[in-house]
């Protein structure tokens, strides 16, 4: 069985293949000029400067972490060359027409027809290609609501004091050493704003795609719902074939005012390298989010690309019963390693959290889940709920579990359940015994062993992470 | 290789699991619309049979031959037997949690249906097939809901392999114990399930350790398998014989033979 999934797994990658936009692109390395000429590409103004050259002094005195359960090489930040932007930006588009129709075509083929499938559905797309945002739409009908989803680039202009206040009050400048590098050099992202007592009138989704060959890509996403409002926010990402190891550290900062309630999806897909791990995306990401009085925040998260993931997207429950969940699939293949789970840190009364995990592994991955659960002294009848499941495809992967718990209130209640099961040859036999191909087969016992994470997410994304988890499982059938 | 009119030719069949010979030597012919029941004592090789005819890993045939409607079985895959005709129903079925039964199902006869070159059944119609098979396994639609075997009692499992029968309609039906464990009324929605299946074109192996349940489904054929072959054949009557007397005066005869010789 194990070698029919290799077989599957060995399957080229679908979005393997290298767009021709022409780019303008600086050369590598990173001082104090080179962030002074980014920050001079997108005409910020002193303030932002400032604050991008003082998270690079605070950078240049960190280490790099090494705590977690993955093994890399060590980056060369001078190798990487930090701004690239399309050509056919320099005169913007002012519709879909005039988009550069190669970067339309690359998106066609990662099976994402911006035009056809987002409009129907009704999805305002800001599209981040490379570094810089290309295409937004449904604008109008988001400014008609007072939703404001602009590039971040574009809201440090118009919105300075909504930046101002809340840039860098979630994840501090150096919360960590990847987030200090990213406030450093960040070139784009995404910004979005929505009102006091507004419900977003629809889903709002970013694709990110790395397309510049030694380019690090530093995203940059700052969310802030305002008191009683609701958004539902989707990222999906994808990345062309590569030799060289890409550095991808982004920064998500949601912000939950109270009685606001943000649900944040991702389904990540980036190229997770050759079938010795060679040329993929090294992806660590800080996501945060801070709630407030009877706030809610939602992570949902589907990650089966990148050779290395490091991730923990996680939730401050400031007010008082405020909610933070965390549903998370994790899918790892070939050499493929991820050490990823979420951080619950209960400060107010009556906070809840949720934490389902779902990790597979096959090939010879690695596949970790790191959760921190704190109870502070003032979570007074706080309660915590995770559960942990690994599923193993095949006998030389691994799948490892760092639960860590601290609880600082007696009336605090932490429950936490974990377990590992492995695709028996019983399953596949009876699956294959009824006339399904050993890929069908362990698609399907993966996709129902990741069920309740599925269900969390948006419909259009829940029928796209099926598809993607069975893309990403072929050749690892055996 | 095989008599044109059978459906099932296996010709002195050797078979081993994990360096361990079990089937040795075994013969059988089974025609078109025929039940045969195998018997036999714990071990003698009836499950293993089972697994060989349906190709599963780790089971190695060492010699003999298997035609199914003049196909070469042993060349084929797992699932493509499958997806020729070939169903067995599992003495253990296994669980798929959150696999629901009803995707599980479609699932099945898709791919079934895709090999002889059909398209997909529709949701709605295969919802209504489905619906009818739980009515003649007796088991609530609220089953089809439910993940694969997933928290199903013993009964429940062995009604369900039997709803897959019903729903995959198969030319060659292994039934492997799937009397095993039943309450008095699940033995007959059983029985009533195969006899109901019964016809020209379909064929069964039931495998048993109870005359029971030959005495609802009369079989045209009893055979019992002791050690690897088929040791002795007959009529429904062979059954009865056997509950009254157990395998040892068939195990027994040939190896007085050969302390004589
Ligand atoms: N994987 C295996 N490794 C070693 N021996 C095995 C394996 N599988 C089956 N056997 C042995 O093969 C023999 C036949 O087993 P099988 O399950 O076919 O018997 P059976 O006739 O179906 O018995 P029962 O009536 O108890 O179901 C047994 O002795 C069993 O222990
Ligand atoms: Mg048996």
């Amino acid at each position: 069985m194990t070698e029919q999934i290799d077989k599957a797994l060995a399957r080229e990658y679908e979005a393997g293949f290298v767009s021709d936009v022409e780019s303008e692109t600086f050369l590598p390395g990173l001082d104090e000029d080179v962030i002074r000429r980014i920050s001079g590409m997108k005409n910020e103004p002193e303030w932002m400067l400032e604050w991008r050259l003082s998270a690079f002094r605070e950078w240049l005195e960190m280490e790099e972490p090494d705590w977690a359960h993955v093994d890399y090489p060590k980056i060369d930040f001078q190798s990487i060359s930090y701004y690239s932007a399309p050509k056919s930006m320099k005169d913007k588009p002012k519709s879909l027409d005039e988009v550069d129709p190669e970067l339309l075509r690359t998106y066609e083929k990662l099976g994402i027809p911006l035009i056809e499938q987002q409009m129907l559905a009704g999805i305002a797309v800001d599209a981040v290609f490379d570094s810089v945002s290309v295409v937004t739409t449904f604008r109008d009908k988001l400014e008609e609501a007072g939703v404001i989803f602009c590039p971040i680039s574009e809201a440090i202009q118009k919105y300075p004091e909504l930046v101002k206040k809340y840039l860098g009050s979630v994840v501090p400048k150096k919360d960590n050493y990847f987030a200090a590098l990213n406030c450093a050099v960040f070139t784009d992202g995404s910004f979005v704003y929505i009102p006091k007592g507004t419900r977003c009138p629809m889903e709002l989704s970013t694709y990110f795609r790395i397309n510049e060959q030694n380019t690090g890509q530093f995203e940059r996403t700052l969310i802030i719902a305002d008191e009683g409002s609701h958004v539902s926010y989707l990222e999906g990402c994808t990345a062309p074939q590569r030799d060289e190891n890409q550095l991808h550290a982004a920064v998500v900062e949601l912000v939950a005012l109270d009685d606001a309630e943000i649900k944040y999806s991702t389904v990540q897909n980036w190229y997770p390298g050759d079938e010795d791990g060679k040329g993929g995306i090294f992806n660590f990401v800080t996501k945060r989010g801070i709630c407030h009085t009877n706030a809610k925040i939602s992570w949902t998260q589907v990650e089966t690309g990148s050779s290395v993931t490091w991730k923990y997207p996680s939730c401050i429950l400031k007010g008082d019963n405020s909610v933070g969940e965390f549903y998370s699939v994790a899918l790892t293949r070939g050499r493929q390693q991820a050490d990823t789970g979420t951080k619950m840190i209960h400060l107010g009364k009556n906070t809840r959290s949720t934490i389902i995990s779902k990790g597979i592994s096959a090939g010879k991955s690695n596949n970790s889940y790191r959760g921190l659960v704190r109870m502070n002294p003032g979570a007074k009848g706080a309660r915590n709920f995770t559960q942990c499941d690994s599923l193993l495809i095949g006998d030389q992967c691994g799948a490892h579990t760092f639960p860590y718990i601290e609880s600082r209130n007696p009336s605090a209640i932490i429950e936490h359940e974990a377990t590992t099961s492995k695709v028996s040859d019983e399953q596949m036999f009876l699956c294959r015994q009824r006339g399904l191909d050993p890929e069908k087969a362990v698609s399907m016992i993966v996709n129902g062993f990741c069920k309740e994470v599925f269900k969390e997410l948006p419909m259009e994304f829940a029928v796209e992470a099926g598809k993607l988890l069975e893309i990403s499982l072929e050749g690892s059938v055996g | 290789m095989s008599n044109t009119n059978s459906l099932l030719t296996i010709k002195d069949l050797y078979a081993s699991v994990e360096d361990k010979q079990i089937i040795k030597g075994l013969n059988l012919d089974i025609k078109p619309g025929e039940v045969h029941a195998i018997m036999g004592p714990n071990g003698a090789g009836k499950s293993t049979l089972g697994y060989v005819l349906s190709g599963r890993d780790g089971y190695s045939v060492d010699g003999g031959s298997v035609a199914l409607a003049g196909q070469d079985l042993l060349e084929m895959e797992t699932e493509d037997r499958a997806r020729a005709g070939l169903f067995l129903a599992f003495q253990y079925p296994v669980e798929i949690p959150g696999v629901s039964n009803l995707e599980f199902l479609k699932a099945s006869v898709d791919a079934q249906r895709e090999a002889r070159g059909e398209e997909a059944i529709t949701s709605a119609e295969f919802l209504k097939e489905a619906k009818i098979a739980c009515k003649q396994v007796d088991l609530p639609v609220s089953f089809l809901k439910r993940g694969v075997n997933e928290g199903f009692s013993g009964g429940e499992k062995k009604r369900n392999e039997l709803m897959q029968m019903l729903l995959l309609k198969p030319k060659l039906c292994i039934l492997d114990e799937t009397d095993s464990g039943l309450d008095i009324d699940a033995l007959q929605v059983v029985a009533e399930g195969v006899n109901s299946q019964r016809s020209a074109d379909r064929s069964f192996i039931v495998v048993t350790h109870y005359q029971r349940l030959l005495d609802y489904i009369k079989p045209d054929f009893v055979h019992v398998l002791s050690d690897g072959k088929i040791v002795k054949s007959g009529d429904a009557s062979l059954a009865h014989e056997l509950e009254a007397q157990g395998y040892a005066w068939l195990q027994k005869a040939p190896a007085e033979d050969e302390l004589e010789g």
